[in-house]
């Protein structure tokens, strides 16, 4: 199993690092042409301004396609702004791969950035969460699934084959979320082999 | 529970810079300008280090209301500069909300003994280094980001690449000692033991290390990013510049494709002119920062 971390900027590593230990085959993906050969697709942390601004040849474009069909990918915080539909405060979205809108640094600024326990609906009770500057989901369409709050705001979502965190699980040793995200994959690499 | 400002909060952010740049402004209207041209955070300062070297005088942290209008012009993190030693401005800098505090060598040092005891402030700290055991020495006073100090506002990259060979070398040298010998390395670079053990866990600093002080040019920027930092500071070398906007871009994209000498190339041209560079040799010893 191949999954692609979009290596534009951010905490690649860390994702790169969990991916490694849960032995997965982790490529870094800077231009649209690596998109090609994976299963999964991670989006990280880092500068969701910076991180579109850079992506050069359509590269999130490509992800935006991939996304309606199937294909799995997992947003951490920047990596979530860039997938919703809705970002408040600005006309354009960029990928648009789940239907939720989000408010950028809605925890507050970085003297209000935590560390908590989040109860992650099928995943586990217990999830150590590092929120730094972090986006909340701030309205959620149908279809689409909280499956973690923080003071009554959602922070992880999912739509189908799109999963999104406000935190970074990449951040910590639990690889637990990473093992969920995982678990997509092998649905989705299934279904493709049955077609 | 929520925890704030633990040790993972704080570096945590660094990390997430990784593979950016990071750059100098003095006013809000700079600090868009770097937002658009892709910058991963801001830094406030009163004066470039250029000014700062030419003018001459006591170089302090920035206005506060400078500050509070770069902080509201921006969505991205604002750090600024405080001078070495003095935790009242830091104290100020961090009731101002900013997110990463610099306590810099480019300022004139207020303090000619102490750093500033880092691990008080919620808000997280980066410093700068010329070597590992200045870097480890830092991190046990609670910065949470280190950067090689270069040579601020030269326009002349050699210090900085000075600096981050020889960090590099010197982590070689750890990772490759028997743990007998760590304790004589430690007293040898004076670096806190406990810090040199860090990065034999983790294989590398155990946070992220920018490369900063005299960077000006996009491929100044990807020799960097070659030697192996994880990020860019550029200070004078933007707003110094004949044309801010493209050399902003420019200095960006070549960080994000340092491999890729054709996109450095590209993105190289006609920049219009460099900030004019200063020789080191020339600079009188006193009026070297780095050794501040």
């Amino acid at each position: 199993m191949r999954i692609g971390v979009l290596a534009v900027q951010g905490a690649v590593r860390e994702h790169l690092n969990i991916l490694s230990q849960l032995e997965i085959d982790g490529r870094r993906v800077k231009k649209a042409e690596q998109l090609s050969g994976l299963s999964g697709l991670i989006l990280p942390g880092g500068e969701s301004t910076a991180i579109s601004l850079l992506s050069r040849g359509c590269l999130l474009t490509k992800v935006g396609e991939l996304a309606s069909k199937g294909f799995p990918i997992f947003g951490t915080c920047a990596g979530m702004i860039l997938l919703a539909d809705e970002i408040e405060g600005q006309e354009d979205a960029y990928v648009r791969a789940i239907d939720i809108a989000v408010a950028r640094n809605a925890s507050g600024r970085q003297v209000d950035s935590f560390e908590t326990m989040l109860c992650v609906k099928g995943v586990a009770d217990d999830f150590p969460a590092v929120f730094i500057r972090a986006p909340y989901i701030t309205r959620v369409g149908n279809g689409v699934t909280v499956l973690a709050k923080h003071e009554g705001a959602a922070v992880m979502a999912r739509q189908g084959n799109v999963l999104v965190a406000s935190f970074h699980p990449e951040l910590t040793s639990d690889m637990r979320i990473h093992r969920y995200f995982i678990g997509m994959v092998k649905e989705y690499e299934e279904k493709e082999a049955v077609l | 529970m929520v925890e704030k400002g633990t040790y993972r909060v704080k570096s945590g952010l660094a990390e997430m810079l990784k593979g950016g740049v990071i750059m100098d402004v003095t006013t809000a209207d700079q600090a868009i300008i770097a937002e658009r041209a892709g910058a991963v955070a801001v830094m406030s300062l009163e004066r470039v280090p250029a000014d700062i070297r030419a003018q001459g005088g006591v170089a302090r942290m920035a206005d506060p209301a400078r500050v509070k209008e770069i902080l509201a012009a921006v969505s991205i993190p604002v750090m600024a500069k405080v001078r070495i030693g003095h935790f009242v401005e830091a104290q100020v800098l961090e009731a101002l909300e900013v997110d990463y505090i610099d306590e810099s060598e480019v300022l004139t040092p207020a303090d000619p003994q102490y750093h500033i005891d880092k691990w008080a402030f919620t808000v997280p700290f980066v410093c700068g280094a010329r070597n590992l055991g200045e870097a480890c020495r830092r991190i046990a006073e609670g910065a949470a980001m280190i950067r090689t100090k270069g040579e601020p506002g030269t326009g002349n990259v050699v210090e900085a690449v000075k600096h981050m060979r020889l960090m590099n070398k010197q982590i070689r040298m750890v990772l490759s000692a028997s743990t007998g010998e760590l304790m004589s390395i430690a007293k040898e670079m004076g670096a806190p033991y406990q810090v040199l053990l860090a990065i034999r866990e983790k294989g590398r600093l155990p946070v992220v290390n920018f490369a900063a002080g005299g960077i000006a040019t996009p491929s100044d920027a990807a020799m960097m990013m070659q030697l192996g930092c994880d990020g860019i500071f550029v200070g004078s070398g933007v707003f110094k510049s004949g044309d801010p906007e493209k050399r902003a871009r420019a200095i960006v994209e070549a960080t994000t494709h340092y491999k890729e000498p054709k996109i450095v190339a590209s993105v190289s041209e006609g920049l219009g002119e460099a900030m004019v560079g200063i020789s080191i040799d020339e600079i009188p010893p006193h009026e070297m920062m780095q050794v501040r």
